[in-house]
């Protein structure tokens, strides 16, 4: 069925089809519009879920923590503070290996206060252990939320689901959407083997010393490289089903591409319109765009982008003092495999419109050069004296 | 004591990490007596976390799920809502936390949760300070007492917060107060919180040699004392009636600060400063006790 609806309520559309059992959750601007939905549909019955109304973001990941304990489908959504509050219980989703959904609508950290789009407040949960898929457009909102159920349940790995303020959450678009019976063969009912039960009394989390607790930690991480195996097949099958197909990561004219540009959220489609544009005037320009953040597609990333003359990533987030995040990344796939250079571009931070003049500046930097010659290039700082006096 | 028997049947065993004389350890068997084996357990950090044992032991036969210091009241509700989902209402769900988990860092969640009225036991036993990580002052800490963050010199000298009247705050359904020195009450309680739903709680007193400079085999005599010198009276409120325990004979305070050396440096005025808020705290949760009453025979009039 098709509706016209924001990204905020695809995610609740989504948390529908799943049939999930229990959501707790607080509200934030711009995530409260998934939980008021969320909030109306169990109140109809629409939904058979218990929503705890809980009195912080702590306790929201707290509660679905306890949730999940009991191999109750659970799901929570934040924003910026919020995810920053949960911090400390994020690590502890994935001790515990539960396999939470969390929505989180990327949104400025204060002070000052913003709440404008960047990554900064998802991609600060980089080590935590949590799965992150970061979103284009509202559909695919939706079907990655019903896809990270999956995932999370086939890895025992919590998944958060990531899509940018406003430009998605508040953005109306037509989203297709199906019901709970529609997506029942894909994501059958979570039925864990160990969990909370009297009839098969056990402890979880309690006390592991040096000599067990590597291993935990190495199954981790095992199982979070096993994730790209497991996201690739989540979206296969969901392509099969309902014809509609993600990836990993989304290459756009990379085949003959010297200038690769590399985005995440909802800059990949002005890139998208940048591209075909230098294209059109014979410039050998690409894009890869980023959907899978953690487990971090290296292969893909080699593969992509390690025969390009240059890699232009641009970063809606920053990493004070060393560049963006997704350069930072994408330079460690590609040390030692590849000698392209990567160039880290800053744009967008607290809300600023990426425009697709934005993104024709990063691409006339890059191709002015044959290497960067600094770490990190901020577009359009407004203060030139400041900027060019401390660069 | 009226004739009581202790339930056989164990749901705590043996080999626990416990430290001597933990009261505790006590609270907990006692508990669990009362509760069954349809149990489950939400237990913050506090002493409990290593009581219980280390991975792949556990000292109780009901499931445990350990969680972060400030979460209990919030990892509860959600593993209620969880058990309800899955469709067994019959397992009580029960956090366990400590004092610092209760009326510090974990008051937070356990606010939200008492004031959605969460269909969960919540107990807390009180050994006044951090304990678990070696004695430091908790707001549940008395006044005069030592700890290593409350040195001689500046020995604690705040009042230790009332942490029942902050959860009746919450319009509760039940709230009580036990300890190990009266374990036929005790039970009663957990017993009868067992048989009401939404939210309860529960606060034990839980002597700590370690913490409390006692000798280990004076636990329970220390927790009597707590009782009958009415720093800890036992109280039951239900529904918001509350009804006090005053068949426990009076002993002057200074009998329980003089069973301890964390209160060595507790002076005679300091002392008798004491006894003075004692009285009064006594005689207002009598006059409350006593309306409760009057209230009630009022409605049966």
């Amino acid at each position: 069925m098709k509706l016209v609806i924001e990204g905020n309520h695809a995610v609740s559309y989504g948390v529908r089809a799943a049939d999930v059992d229990v959501i707790a959750a607080y509200p934030i601007t711009p995530q409260t519009q998934i939980v008021e939905r969320l909030s109306e549909m169990c109140a109809t019955g629409e939904l058979d879920a218990r929503f705890i109304k809980v009195e912080s973001e702590h306790s929201a990941m707290a509660a679905v923590i306890g949730s999940a304990a009991t191999g109750a489908r659970s799901f929570t959504a934040t924003s910026s503070q919020g995810l920053l509050l949960m911090h400390e219980v994020l690590h502890w989703a994935v001790g515990a290996r539960l396999p939470i959904v969390l929505a989180n609508v990327n949104r400025a950290v204060a002070p000052p206060w913003n709440i404008w789009t960047d990554q900064n407040d998802s991609l600060s949960q980089r080590d935590t252990g949590w799965l992150q898929l970061y979103c284009e457009s509202n559909q695919e909102v939706f079907d990655t939320t019903i896809q990270a159920f999956r995932i999370a349940e086939t890895l025992r790995l919590p998944v958060m689901l990531v899509l940018d303020a406003f430009y998605l959450s508040h953005t109306c678009e037509i989203v297709d959407v199906f019901d709970a019976d529609e997506a029942r063969d894909f994501l059958p009912r979570f039925d864990p083997p160990e969990h909370l039960a009297p009839e098969r009394p056990m402890a979880f989390g309690n006390l592991a010393g040096p000599d067990t607790y590597y291993e935990l930690r190495y199954r981790i991480d095992a199982d979070m490289r096993r994730g790209i195996e497991v996201v690739r097949e989540a979206d296969e099958a969901f392509a099969r089903r309902w014809g509609r197909r993600y990836g990993l990561v989304e290459p756009y004219r990379t085949e003959d591409a010297e200038t690769i540009l590399v985005t995440s959220g909802t800059v990949t489609g002005t890139a998208r319109a940048v591209v075909d544009a230098r294209r059109e005037r014979g410039e050998r320009v690409g894009l890869l765009k980023m959907r899978l953040f953690r487990p971090f597609p290296v292969e893909a990333v080699r593969a992509l982008l390690g025969q390009a003359r240059r890699v232009a990533v641009i970063d809606r987030n920053i990493g004070f003092s060393i560049g963006g995040i997704f350069a930072q990344e994408i330079r460690a796939a590609l040390y030692g495999v590849s000698r392209v250079p990567v160039f880290s571009f800053i744009a967008g931070i607290g809300g600023r419109d990426v425009t697709p003049e934005t993104i024709d500046e990063v691409v006339d930097v890059a191709t002015s050069l044959e290497a960067p010659d600094r770490d990190v290039y901020w577009i359009g700082v407004k203060d030139a004296e400041l900027h060019a006096a401390r660069t | 004591m009226p004739n009581f028997t202790l339930p056989e049947h164990e749901l705590m065993s043996s080999g626990h990490l416990a430290c001597q004389g933990c009261g505790g350890a006590h609270a907990m068997r006692y508990a669990l007596k009362a509760l069954g084996p349809k149990t489950v357990i939400v237990m913050p950090a506090c002493c409990w976390s290593v009581i219980d044992g280390p991975f792949p032991h556990t000292a109780v036969t009901v499931p445990v799920l350990h969680t972060a210091f400030e979460t209990a009241g919030a990892t509860a509700s959600g593993v209620r809502a969880g058990l309800d989902a899955r469709g067994d209402r019959e397992t009580v769900v029960m956090a366990w936390a400590g004092d610092g988990g209760t009326f510090d860092i974990g008051l937070q969640a356990l606010s939200g949760a008492a004031e959605r009225n969460e269909d969960i036991i919540y107990a807390c036993y009180d050994n006044e300070a951090y304990m678990n990580t070696g004695i430091q002052r908790s707001s549940a800490t008395p006044p005069g007492a030592w700890t290593t963050t409350t040195p001689a010199g500046h020995t604690e000298d705040r009042p230790k917060k009332r942490i029942l009247d902050i959860m009746l705050a919450h319009e509760i359904p039940y709230a009580a107060t036990a300890t190990v020195a009266w374990p036929d009450d005790l039970l009663a309680k957990f017993e009868r919180a067992r048989s009401i739903r939404g939210m309860r709680f529960i606060h034990v007193y839980a002597p700590c040699p370690t913490g409390w400079k006692s000798p280990p085999d004076r636990t329970i005599e220390i927790s009597r004392l707590a009782v009958e010198t009415r720093l800890f009276p036992l109280v039951e409120v239900v529904d918001g009636r509350v009804h006090v325990r005053r068949d426990v004979p009076r002993k002057p305070v200074r009998e329980f600060y003089r069973s301890q050396s964390r209160f060595d440096s507790m002076s005679d005025a300091e002392i008798e400063a004491m006894q003075e808020s004692v009285d009064r705290r006594w005689a207002e949760l009598v006059a409350r006790a006593e309306a409760a009453v009057d209230a009630a025979d009022e409605a049966a009039d």
